[in-house]
């Protein structure tokens, strides 16, 4: 009995605060309990899911002298794997071979970790050699992760501004080693970044055009040191969203 | 036979040679030159099975803004004008317009879309979403990277926005078909934002839900294509 009447006085207690609402006033707390929302949650960066791009039947962009963007990426990754080992990160790899997972199966990898950011390595088939240039995505409709649930297709849509930051410290520690690289990161509609819940970028070095191999693995161990310096960098920033969907 | 006979023999023999030495070449150059008139290149022939673009010399010639590789930046996008006859319907007007960029420069090396590459149809939507449906090339010959395919959209969509203000969104089809990437970098399940300022989240009701991406990697469509000073060129 005490139950019913609780819940009609709790009917005629929010029925009155919907009624002195004024439009354009500030929505009025509801009559309910409700979960406090918790502040945005501190968490350590701890994992870096490196991606080679490529693999398998996909060889990426080629060059002279039989240079395959697949094989070369590969070499740059797990020399970013030790130079990230070194300052303490957790490393995962997409790929440690010549397999080629899909998009969506390296987006996966990302998904499933909590603390994580993503980085897929390319090689491009232009460009002025001996640059390298960090990607991010563009603006992405919020509403893509309405309601809390994450929408596969656009799942970083909550995380453009961390990736641009993250984006922004690597390129600034890549523009000190590599000379006509730009001073900022870049936005491009990357494919494999649009499905990855996580902050994300691609870096691409210029390029398999070179006439010796060796002018590409000589950027290498330089790019690794750029990569893990400027992720060190951006530790302090790692703020994930609180909520899914929110913007961080 | 005696010796005088054969003498003879020899130097007519050796006339002959002579002359078909220097004929030859120029024999094999006709050859060649007549092949290539009869038979039709692969380009050739796929070219012509695309409906070609009426032209109306009665339509207003304009300077177009053809957008390809600026020279002094390839990492950049340059308005170039070219002296064109366009339509005034929008889709006459962008398969024109969208050719004269398929065709290139004058300077090949600064072209932004592969030379064997084709438009095979345009449509646009009531919402103002052009759909733009190249040939296979355009996946297969562009190079594979990220800077090289977001510069070959951009071309697209800045010389769309500069000659079709009609276009607000640009979604491109290869060979009437949706594609994950252009050369396995560049999202093409997206809608990339064409005019800037009309684009708004479109209502569609076909394929995904689609989401407009703006087309604006390069430093030119970054900024205001108005403000770069184009070049002429006569075509």
């Amino acid at each position: 009995m005490s139950g019913a009447l609780f819940a009609i006085a709790a009917a005629f207690g929010s029925l009155a605060s919907t009624r002195a609402q004024q439009p354009g006033a500030p929505i009025a707390a509801p009559p309910y309990p409700t979960v406090a929302p918790s502040p945005p949650q501190r968490t350590g960066l701890n994992i870096v899911v490196l991606d080679a791009a490529h693999g398998g039947t996909d060889p990426g962009a080629r060059g002279a002298q039989g240079i395959r963007e697949s094989d070369l990426v590969l070499d740059l990754t797990f020399l970013v794997r030790r130079a990230l080992e070194a300052q303490g990160f957790q490393v995962l790899q997409t790929r440690n071979g010549n397999e080629n997972p899909s998009f969506d199966d390296r987006s996966t990898l990302a998904n499933a970790q909590r603390g994580a950011v993503f980085v897929t390595l390319h090689i491009s088939s232009t460009g002025l050699p001996g640059t390298v240039r960090v990607y991010a995505l563009p603006d992405m409709p919020s509403r893509a992760n309405a309601g809390g649930i994450l929408n596969w297709d656009f799942a970083q849509a909550s995380y453009v501004g961390l990736s641009r930051k993250f984006g922004d410290a690597v390129q600034g520690q890549l523009v000190q080693r590599f000379k006509g690289s730009p001073a900022n990161v870049q936005t491009a509609s990357v494919r494999q970044l649009r499905t990855t819940a996580a902050p994300a970028i691609a870096v691409e070095l210029s390029s398999v055009s070179v006439q010796d191999r060796s002018d590409l693995d000589k950027m290498m161990p330089r790019v690794a040191d750029a990569i893990a310096r400027g992720l060190a960098a951006f530790r302090p920033s790692y703020v994930l969203p609180a909520v899914a969907g929110a913007q961080p | 036979m005696n010796g005088r006979w054969r003498r003879w023999l020899l130097a007519v023999l050796a006339a002959v040679l002579l002359i078909a030495a220097i004929y030859f070449p120029k024999l094999k150059r006709k050859v060649k030159t007549s092949a290539q008139i009869a038979q039709p290149s692969e380009e050739q022939a796929r070219r012509e099975l695309t409906t070609a673009t009426p032209i109306n010399p009665a339509d207003p010639r304009v300077k177009a803004k053809m957008f390809w590789t600026s020279d002094e930046d390839e990492s950049a996008l340059s308005p170039i004008a070219v002296d064109l006859a366009l339509s005034p319907d929008p889709v006459l007007r962008a398969k024109q317009v969208l050719n004269t960029l398929l065709a290139g420069p004058v300077n090949s090396d600064l072209r932004t879309l592969p030379a064997d590459a084709a438009l095979l149809a345009f449509y646009l939507l009531p919402d103002g979403t052009g759909v733009a449906d190249f040939s296979e090339a355009l996946g297969t010959s562009t190079p594979s990277g990220i800077q090289s395919e977001q510069r070959a959209v951009d071309s697209i969509a800045r010389t769309l926005e500069a000659n079709v203000p009609q276009i607000k969104r640009l979604k491109i089809l290869i060979h009437g078909q949706e594609v994950d990437t252009l050369a396995g970098h560049l999202d093409l399940t997206q809608l990339f934002i064409v005019n800037t300022k009309a684009a708004q989240p479109p209502t569609l009701s076909y394929g995904l839900s689609l989401q407009p991406t703006p087309a604006n990697a390069s430093p030119v469509a970054a900024g205001s294509s108005a403000t770069a000073k184009p070049k002429t060129a006569k075509r």
